[in-house]
């Protein structure tokens, strides 16, 4: 049997690539992300059936409608799906899937490194060890905050706000999440479910985000929300960059209402806002929450498994709807 | 009644200060300045007690020539190696230092050592920074998971157990080495080894937390490093002297080891320059314990200790 087609728009580990070869007919980027113009083209070159692609690659209703008529299935190597226009892909018939639960833990583990990281002034002290470590500090000195024992506020209690909690428990820390339903009590492990978002910021020194993106949680932690967070808080944000009013966040850490924060996401990126990295009391990483090996591999796995599924007549794994 | 003279040597958290204040007449270091042996015994007429920190020498000579109404000296920290204990024996003085109430602390920088390195949490910062981020890619920075992995704990006192449970929420396998085995109700269901032979190959993840001295001294050398799997994570938050720091450079170099977190150094604060260099490391100066919690929790034990020796009682945290 002829093997499917597929055109793989962007890099993808060497492990990925190596089973999109042996498994597909597949047109793989060379080397660089493929611009939309040229996403068409090759799908439309190589009769694709399936497009592999990820958050680079706006797949909004422009794009969606240049799409040739061979293309079935279009498997985003993401959990986030804020770069697709959902109506305008259901409205075609493409099936559109994203990568689930693969990236759980590794994120989980991210967003924890950033509250350790922002609690205990990690940025500062590598600073100090890159000029060579030529002062001696006080008792007082740079003085950071210890995260054992304390509240932590989880927004947002889907998978990953999950794995959060479980690794804040390790830390004796004491766990209050919101969202916008209560959670099955077998997945809240001593977790207390707080209904609104105002009466669980007062509550927390620390607050972490796990919330999905888009317009219902734009600026979800704007001047407001921030001032609700007792004085000398450490935010994390490990999600969504459009979660953050960054005007707001930049105040709060520049007054000390904030005491520190751990970001991993902006609300532009890469063009992120460089106040932020003029800050000494941040921490900042490069979206990098799903950045490992084992992780980048099981995700380009899972969207083949997605492709293959639905060319082989099968319902997709983790369709964005059914 | 008047209150008894305390001797605070250097500067200390705000909230132990006030302590200091609201139960002794204390001369306290308001600029924070550096303090000689010297510079104490000017001070001390009066004293009933001193308050110092590991970076004075209270010698033999500083302990004779202090004022016979010293009846108690305490450290801020859990070492005393700055103390002639014999003299203050022979003088009557009482020394006091603040044991366990680091451990967490300690445990929370080894943590953060592990996850950091592991992720590349120093190269990823200093991209970020530079504004060279060119935005995300599948194949950036790709690091190391930690959860799934095994732990292995190198002595496995307070601090290697307050671990323990941190790494457990990560999903880790945790195996230790020490000289024995613990308890088992102690262990949390960590995998105990008594041999380096079959410790080394599970530690995915390498965390040491054992004494420092001569019998551990340079105890991960070229020969260990290269018993552990191809690509592990070493962290040190313990002591410097654990490690030979040639062996270890030139395993980040090779790959054997992918990343290496450290806290601590041979001959601080004169960091090995060839570590300096590398990418793969994240260096931290020393931070093991400075969190507000752990000093404040440090400067009341002391406090505490002080305060049961000139009332006549029991001080739980006598040195000797």
């Amino acid at each position: 049997m002829a093997k499917h087609r597929l055109v793989v728009a962007r890099p993808v580990p060497p492990a990925v690539t190596d089973r999109a070869r042996s498994e597909f007919d597949a047109v793989l980027s060379d080397g660089a992300d493929m611009p939309p113009d040229a996403v068409v083209q090759a799908l439309a070159d190589h009769k694709a059936e399936a497009l592999f692609f990820s958050s680079n690659l706006k797949l909004n209703a422009g794009l969606i409608a240049q799409l040739p008529q061979s293309v079935r299935v279009a498997a985003t190597c993401s959990v986030g799906f804020d770069h697709i226009d959902v109506p305008a892909a259901r409205a075609r018939g493409l099936v559109v899937t994203n990568t689930p639960e693969v990236l759980t833990d590794c994120t989980a583990d991210l967003a924890f490194m950033l509250l350790l990281c922002a609690c205990r002034r990690a940025w500062e002290h590598t600073e100090v060890m890159r000029a060579g470590w030529r002062r001696s500090f006080g008792m007082r000195d740079m003085l950071g905050i210890q995260a054992s024992g304390k509240t932590i506020g989880i927004v947002g209690f889907g998978r990953i706000g999950r794995a959060v909690a479980q690794r804040a428990r390790g830390f004796n820390m004491r766990v209050l999440y919101t969202d916008t339903a209560r959670v099955a009590p077998e997945l809240e492990q001593g977790a207390a479910f707080v209904p609104t978002l105002r009466e669980l910021l007062p509550r927390c020194p620390i607050i972490s985000l796990h919330a999905p993106g888009g317009a219902a949680t734009d600026k979800l932690m704007n001047a407001e929300t921030i001032g609700l967070l007792p004085r000398g808080a450490v935010l994390v944000n490990a999600a969504r960059g459009s979660l953050v009013d960054e005007d707001a966040l930049i105040d709060a850490l520049q007054s000390g209402q904030l005491a520190a924060a751990g970001l991993d996401v902006f609300r532009k990126e890469p063009d992120f806002d460089t106040r932020l990295a003029a800050l000494p009391n941040v921490f900042l990483t490069p979206h990098m929450g799903s950045a490992t090996t084992e992780t980048r591999n099981a995700m380009g796995f899972r969207a083949l498994d997605n492709i293959e599924a639905v060319l082989a007549g099968n319902p997709a794994i983790d369709p964005l709807w059914s | 009644m008047t209150k008894p003279i305390l001797l605070v040597t250097r500067r200390l958290p705000p909230a132990v200060e006030d302590r200091c204040a609201r139960d002794y007449e204390a001369r306290l270091n308001s600029t924070d300045a550096p303090v000689t042996g010297a510079d104490i015994l000017a001070r001390a007429e009066g004293a009933s007690a001193v308050l110092c920190c590991p970076a004075e020498r209270l010698d033999a000579s500083v302990i004779r020539a202090l004022p016979d109404t010293v009846r108690v000296i305490g450290t801020f920290s859990v070492g005393f190696d700055h103390i002639d204990l014999a003299a203050a024996r022979e003088r009557g003085i009482a020394v006091v230092h603040t044991p366990n109430v680091l451990s967490v602390a300690t445990a929370e920088c080894a943590m953060l050592l592990i996850l950091a390195a592991a992720r590349r949490a120093g190269e990823g910062e200093r991209l970020v920074r530079s504004g060279q981020w060119k935005g995300w890619a599948p194949t950036q920075l790709l690091g190391t998971g930690v959860s799934g992995r095994r732990l292995g704990i190198f002595g496995m006192g307070r601090i290697g157990r307050e671990l323990v449970s941190m790494a457990r929420g990560f999903g880790m396998a945790v195996h230790y080495r020490d000289q024995v085995r613990l308890p088992p109700e102690m262990e949390q269901g960590a995998t105990f080894h008594d041999s380096d032979d079959s410790f080394l190959p599970v530690c995915d993840v390498l965390s040491l937390h054992a004494p420092g001295g001569e019998a551990t001294r340079h105890w991960l050398n070229a020969e260990r490093i290269a018993r552990l799997p191809r690509g592990a994570v070493v962290a040190n938050a313990a002591r410097g002297t654990l490690i030979d720091d040639d062996a270890l450079i030139a395993a980040l170099q090779s790959g054997q080891v992918a990343a290496a977190g450290l806290d601590v150094y041979n001959n601080e604060p004169n960091v090995a320059p060839g570590l300096l260099a590398l990418e793969n490391v994240v260096l931290l100066p020393h931070l093991g314990s400075n969190t507000v919690e752990t000093r404040d929790a440090m400067g009341y034990l002391v406090l505490d200790g002080i305060d049961a020796v000139l009332a006549g009682r029991a001080a739980g945290n006598l040195v000797g």
